[in-house]
C-alpha cells in the first residue's frame, strides 16, 4: 500500500468551464477531501478558497522587504554622510534628512518588489520543473481551455477507485491516474 | 473564510464596444497570440527589419567604440554646453519608457480592461527604452569605465557617494526603476511562458520555455500567490513611475541654471514622460497589429483611447510651457525673462516654434474622432509626437545652457556626425532591434489576461 502511494500522484478530472471546476471543487471539500488542488488556465475568482487556500503570504513578506529597503536606504545615508564621510559645507547639518528621501524612497520600493516577487516563487516552490501532474497528456490544456482538479494520493480519505468514482459523479471528464514517474 | 484581496478583476462594466473582436473563445485567443511565436515562419518583412536594426545597432556599437577611444572631444559638446545629445536622449528615452509601467500597475489598479491587449507589448517597450536610457549617462561621463563610483560601495579609498546630489538620486531612481519594470514584466510573463511550452512544437521550444517558466502549473494555489504579488506589485509602480521622472526634472530644477530652476518640471516632466510614451506605444502597435493580423485584440477602441490620453497629457504639456513663460515674467528675474526670449527669438527659436507645433498644435486633431479612428493618422501623428518631445529636451538644455548668466560665457551648440549616429543607433538600432526580437521570441499580447477577458465576456452574456 505505501508502496503504491509513493507512485500515485493522485486522480484528476477534467472540466470544461470555470464554473463546473469551482462547483467541483466545493463539493470535493465538502465531501472531506483536503489535498485538492486545482490547475486553471487563468485566476478562477474564489476557487482558491474554495480548495482550502489560506490567505496569501505575500503581501507580510513584502513589507518586510519594503521596511528592510527602506530603512537599510536611510541608514546607509545617514551613516555615510553623517558618521563616516561627514563633509562640512558651509557648516550645514549633517543629517540633511530631507535630501535622503528619494533614494529611501527608491530602495523602499526595490525592496519590497524584490521581496514580492522573490516570495511569490518561494512559496510557489517554483522553480521546480518537474511535478507529477504533467505526466499526464491532457493536462497541457490547462494553459488554454481546460479546468482540472486533482485529488491527492496523500489525502487520508484517498481511495482510487472511491475517489475516481467520486470525481466522474461530478461529471468530470477524463478521469485519469497521475503518476509520479520519479 | 473568504478574507483574501478584494477581487480586482471581477467587475465588469458594460462596454461600448467590445475588447476582443467576436467569436473568440479559450483556445482561439491562445492560438493567435501563440502562434506568432511558436508556428509562424520568419517572413521577409520580419528578416528585413531585423537586418536593418541589427545594421543600426552595430552602428551604436562602432559609435561608442570610437567614442571611448578618442573621448567626449567626437561629439559637439564643449563648455558651456556640457550635456547635449547624451542628455537629450536619455530624457527621451526614459520619458518614453513611462508608458509601459503606467499601462500595467496604474491602469491595473484603475481597472481599465482596455490596458491588457497592450500591456506586455508596451512593458516590454519600456524595458528596451530604460535600456537606451541607461546607454547614455554612461558614456557620457567621460571616463565611464569609472562610472561603479555612484554606487556607495566599501571602497579601500573611503570615499563615498554625495547622497543630496540630485545626480546620484538619478542612479538608484533609474536603476530601480529598470529592476522593478523587469520583474513586473518577467511576472505577466510566467504563465504565457508556460502556454509557450505547454504548446512548444520541437523540443528546442519545449526546453527554453519550459525552463523561462520555471516549472509555473497554473495551480490554483499559485494563481492565488501570484495575483497578490501582481497587484502588490502594480502598487508598488504607481508611485514608482511617477517618481522616476520626478527625479530625473531634479537634475534640472535643483539646478540654478534659468530655464531648469522651476517648480513646475516634476509634474510636467511626468505628463511629457506619459505623452511620449503612449506615442511610441501608438507607434509600435499600429504595424504589429497590422503584421501579424492583431486587429481583434488592439482594436479601434484601444487606438482611440491612447489618443485621448496623448490628447490629456498634451494639454499637460502645454500648460507647462505656458507656466514657464508666465512664471519667467511674473518672478521679474530678469534672467528668466532673457531666457523666455531667447526661445521665441535666439539662435535656436527655430527648435522651439517645432517644438510647439508638434507637440501642441498638432495633437489637437486628436479632439476630432475621426481623427483618432484613422489608423495612418494616428501613426502619424505619434511619430510626431515623439519628435515633439525629443525637441522640448533639445530646448530645455541646449537653449539653457548657450545662453545663461554672463555674455561672455556664452556657446553655440552643434551635434556631430557621432552624435546622430548614437541617436540613431539606438532608435533604429538597438530598440527596434529589440523589438524585433520581442515580437517573435515572446507572446507580444498577455495571453492568461486575454483569456480572464473571454471568461468575463461570456459571463457578461449569459442572463443572471
Amino acid at each position: 500500500m505505501t508502496e503504491h502511494r509513493a507512485r500515485l500522484h493522485g486522480v484528476m478530472g477534467e472540466f470544461e468551464t470555470p464554473e463546473q471546476l469551482l462547483s467541483a471543487a466545493k463539493k470535493t471539500r465538502e465531501a472531506g477531501y483536503k489535498r485538492v488542488d486545482a490547475y486553471t488556465p487563468f485566476p478562477v475568482e474564489g476557487l482558491a478558497e474554495a480548495i482550502g487556500t489560506r490567505r496569501s503570504w505575500v503581501p507580510l513578506i513584502t513589507l518586510v522587504g519594503g521596511l528592510g529597503g527602506g530603512l537599510s536606504g536611510f541608514g546607509l545615508q545617514y551613516w555615510v554622510a553623517a558618521i563616516t564621510y561627514p563633509q562640512n559645507i558651509g557648516g550645514r547639518s549633517l543629517n540633511s534628512w530631507p535630501a535622503f528621501i528619494p533614494v529611501t524612497f527608491e530602495l523602499t520600493v526595490l525592496g519590497a518588489s524584490i521581496f514580492a516577487v522573490v516570495g511569490m516563487l518561494a512559496l510557489n516552490k517554483l522553480p521546480q520543473p518537474y511535478h507529477p501532474v504533467f505526466t499526464v497528456d491532457r493536462f497541457a490544456r490547462a494553459s488554454t481551455d481546460r479546468f482540472f482538479l486533482c485529488i491527492e494520493a496523500r489525502d487520508p480519505k484517498f481511495n482510487l477507485a472511491e475517489t475516481a468514482r467520486f470525481l466522474q459523479g461530478l461529471n468530470a471528464q477524463h478521469v485519469s491516474e497521475v503518476k509520479d514517474e520519479e | 473564510m473568504s478574507t483574501a484581496e478584494p477581487p480586482i478583476n471581477s467587475t465588469v462594466l458594460p462596454r461600448p464596444e467590445p475588447l476582443i473582436g467576436p467569436g473568440h473563445t479559450y483556445a482561439s485567443v491562445t492560438d493567435k497570440i501563440a502562434s506568432v511565436v511558436l508556428t509562424r515562419p520568419l517572413g521577409l518583412g520580419w528578416l528585413a527589419g531585423f537586418t536593418v536594426t541589427f545594421a543600426f545597432t552595430m552602428l551604436l556599437l562602432v559609435a561608442i567604440t570610437w567614442l571611448f577611444t578618442k573621448g567626449v572631444g567626437i561629439w559637439g559638446i564643449n563648455i558651456p554646453i556640457g550635456w547635449g545629445f547624451a542628455i537629450v536622449n536619455f530624457v527621451w528615452w526614459i520619458g518614453i519608457g513611462h508608458a509601459g509601467t503606467l499601462i500595467s500597475a496604474i491602469l491595473f489598479l484603475l481597472n481599465q480592461k482596455w490596458r491588457t491587449s497592450i500591456n506586455r507589448f508596451a512593458e516590454a517597450m519600456t524595458l528596451f527604452a530604460v535600456a537606451c536610457a541607461g546607454i547614455f549617462p554612461l558614456i557620457h561621463t567621460g571616463r565611464p569605465w569609472m562610472a561603479y563610483y555612484m554606487f556607495p560601495y566599501p571602497s579601500t579609498m573611503g570615499i563615498w557617494p554625495q547622497f543630496r546630489s540630485p545626480l546620484i538620486w538619478d542612479v538608484f531612481a533609474v536603476s530601480t526603476y529598470g529592476t522593478v519594470s523587469l520583474l513586473f514584466w518577467f511576472i505577466g510573463l510566467l504563465p504565457d511562458l508556460a502556454t509557450l511550452r505547454d504548446r512548444a512544437k520541437n523540443r528546442l521550444q519545449a526546453v527554453i520555455y519550459g525552463m523561462l517558466s520555471m516549472g509555473w502549473r497554473n495551480s490554483a494555489r499559485h494563481w492565488h500567490n501570484y495575483e497578490s504579488a501582481y497587484l502588490l506589485l502594480a502598487g508598488l509602480a504607481t508611485p514608482l513611475v511617477l517618481s522616476v521622472h520626478t527625479v530625473v526634472s531634479f537634475d534640472f530644477s535643483i539646478a540654478i541654471v534659468p530655464g531648469w530652476h522651476t517648480t513646475i518640471f516634476p509634474p510636467y516632466f511626468v505628463a511629457g514622460a506619459i505623452y511620449s510614451g503612449f506615442a511610441m506605444v501608438l507607434t509600435l502597435t499600429i504595424p504589429l497589429r497590422k503584421a501579424y493580423g492583431l486587429e481583434d485584440f488592439i482594436t479601434m477602441r484601444h487606438l482611440d483611447t491612447m489618443a485621448k490620453v496623448m490628447l490629456s497629457t498634451g494639454l499637460i504639456v502645454a500648460y507647462g510651457y505656458f507656466i514657464e513663460f508666465f512664471m519667467a515674467y511674473y518672478s521679474g528675474n530678469k534672467f528668466d525673462v532673457f531666457l523666455a526670449e531667447q526661445r521665441l527669438h535666439g539662435p535656436y527659436s527655430h527648435f522651439y516654434y517645432a517644438l510647439i507645433l508638434c507637440n501642441i498644435l498638432s495633437p489637437q486633431l486628436l479632439w476630432f474622432s475621426r481623427v483618432r479612428r484613422n489608423v495612418p493618422a494616428l501613426f502619424i501623428l505619434s511619430l510626431i509626437i515623439n519628435t515633439g518631445m525629443w525637441l522640448e529636451r533639445f530646448v530645455i538644455i541646449i537653449i539653457s545652457l548657450t545662453r545663461d548668466f554672463v555674455p561672455s560665457a556664452w556657446g553655440r551648440y552643434s551635434a556631430t556626425f557621432w552624435d546622430y549616429a548614437t541617436l540613431a543607433g539606438t532608435i533604429l538600432g538597438l530598440f527596434s532591434m529589440l523589438v524585433f526580437l520581442f515580437v517573435r521570441g515572446l507572446p507580444a499580447i498577455a495571453i492568461a489576461e486575454m483569456r480572464e477577458l473571454v471568461h468575463e465576456g461570456h459571463a457578461r452574456k449569459e442572463p443572471s
